[in-house]
């Protein structure tokens, strides 16, 4: 956005627009890291404060629909600007699905004894979720400099992610096979590396609306995916 | 300029292009109009600049710019109406059916007929609204009264005006609604069976529901004619053209599909104009 228009208002507009969606990108970035913390640490209230703070996301994501069909509507916009707004409309959808995966382990500190076995098995979620939260910032980072080549390096990224959530998938069935009084623990972390890798997925989402922003295109290639637990296999220990 | 999708070479005429369409299917373009390397001047002011431009056979073919950039008087050229001014000339060519209609011995009535041109302000003649389309046949055909009443009608109706008027012919043009005069005026283009037919601004002095009403004429009337259209409204090219040409300054900018050029234009220029960043 180099020019400005004619028409000041509609900058003013557009600026709104990103703005909104970076303020909702920093409520998700706290969201996730509040949510695997609670559950390192199985802090109930913080758990609380997480599951409450999707609701201020929300609120944000209608905003910018709102936001997003006035400006469509008054200002009939063409070619970069139209992008601009279908783009801030995806990016929201996509932040708003993160704060819901995000609640979503919030909701199962509570069901967590706080057990000490838990320790082990944690450092493979926080691992992940430390390289979706990188993803997660980079990838907002892309979308607030309009960076397609950032965006595109977050589009790659996402493999690292699926590679863990393998090797963590495959840890907890082991774990479940050893003993099952483990199994009510490791289905709930299940759950939470699954969601972890579902908000990789929509960090690639938002690198490709960012690389549609720029250039006018989607993104034609077929993303390198390395989710391989839909068929993996661990044999019952002989 | 930048030729999107059908950059065929310039000279000799290659009738038919090849192009892309959004659904990806390759269709064959005959080349109705072309423009070739088309200059133009008001006395010693140069308002064409070499000029490129195809107008496709049945297809809606739409020029925007800023005001002053040369479109309509591209538009003028097309069927020569500039002639009736002193002072004014073009260089180059223009090819209708592959016959260069700049040539000095080109019949103007002729070319007139075979193409058709409505303006910004409806100009219905001072006359009934029957006489409006009859005047126009009778100098070119010899046709009975009945042959007559059914070609005004026809006109009538291609321009989507028949139910409003069919009830007073014999009515004053003038005394119809601007909506109603711009299409009898399109009705009146339509009647002595143009090939070409060039509109320039025909909805700026129309309300929005006249503006649909021609709109959706023109989406009908594409399928036998070729158009060209000068607009001012960018939504308006948007929704009825399948080409667009942008201009600036008197030169050609950027020609391509209407989608492309309204979504991911090629040139600098060309996105700020229709984004609404220019100047």
């Amino acid at each position: 956005m180099a020019t400005e228009h004619t028409a000041k208002a509609f900058d003013a507009d557009l600026q709104d627009l990103a703005r909104l969606v970076a303020e909702m990108g920093g409520m998700a970035e706290k969201q996730i890291g509040d949510a695997v913390d609670a559950l390192n640490t199985h802090d109930i209230t913080l758990a609380a404060r997480t599951i409450a703070l999707d609701d201020k996301i929300d609120y944000l994501q209608r905003e910018i629909e709102e936001k997003a069909i006035l400006t469509i509507a008054r200002r009939q916009p063409m070619a970069v600007d139209l992008r601009e707004i279908v783009g801030a409309l995806r990016v929201a959808n996509d932040l708003e699905r993160i704060g819901d995966l995000a609640k979503n382990i919030a909701k199962r500190v509570s069901a967590l004894d706080d057990d000490v076995r838990l320790a082990k098995v944690m450092r493979g979620v926080e691992h992940m979720s430390e390289l979706v939260l990188s993803q997660i910032k980079d990838v907002l980072d892309s979308y607030a400099r309009r960076d397609v080549d950032k965006a595109l390096a977050v589009w790659r990224g996402d493999e690292e992610i699926d590679a863990v959530n393998n090797s963590l998938f495959r840890e907890l069935l082991t774990y479940m096979m050893e003993d099952p009084r483990n199994i009510s623990l490791c289905i709930h972390l299940l759950f939470c590396a699954k969601n972890i890798e579902r908000m990789g997925d929509h960090a690639t989402n938002i690198a490709e609306t960012v690389y549609y922003i720029v250039e006018g295109r989607p993104l034609a290639d077929e993303r390198p995916k390395g989710d391989n637990t839909a068929s993996a296999h661990v044999a019952f220990p002989a | 300029m930048t030729m999107v999708e059908n950059s065929g070479p310039i000279t000799p005429p290659p009738v038919v292009h090849r192009a892309a369409p959004a659904n990806g299917a390759t269709v064959a373009l005959a080349e109705k109009v072309s423009v070739r390397g088309l200059n133009f001047y008001y006395g010693d002011n140069r308002a064409l600049k070499d000029v490129n431009v195809p107008l496709y056979a049945g297809l809606v073919t739409a020029f925007i710019g800023p005001s002053g950039c040369g479109k309509s008087t591209l538009l003028r050229v097309l069927n020569r109406i500039y002639d009736l001014y002193p002072n004014q000339r073009a260089d180059g060519q223009v090819l209708l059916d592959n016959q260069d209609v700049l040539n000095p011995g080109q019949d103007l009535n002729l070319l007139r007929a075979r193409v058709g041109m409505v303006f910004q302000k409806p100009t219905p003649f001072p006359m009934s609204i029957y006489e409006n389309i009859a005047f126009g046949i009778r100098l070119y055909e010899r046709l009975s009264k009945g042959e007559m009443d059914g070609r005004v009608e026809s006109a009538l109706r291609r321009a989507a005006l028949w139910d409003e008027v069919k009830d007073k012919l014999s009515a004053n043009g003038l005394s119809l609604s601007g909506g109603q005069q711009q299409r009898l005026c399109i009705a009146r283009t339509v009647a002595v069976k143009p090939e070409v037919i060039l509109l320039d601004e025909p909805c700026s002095a129309l309300d929005p529901i006249a503006t649909a009403k021609i709109e959706e004429l023109i989406d009908e009337l594409k399928s036998d004619y070729t158009i060209a259209i000068v607009t001012h409204n960018m939504q308006q090219a948007a929704r009825v053209s399948d080409y667009t040409a942008f201009m600036f300054l008197g030169e050609l900018v950027e020609f391509g599909p209407t989608t492309k050029i309204f979504t991911t234009p090629s040139e600098r220029r060309t996105q700020d104009y229709i984004t609404g960043r220019f100047g």
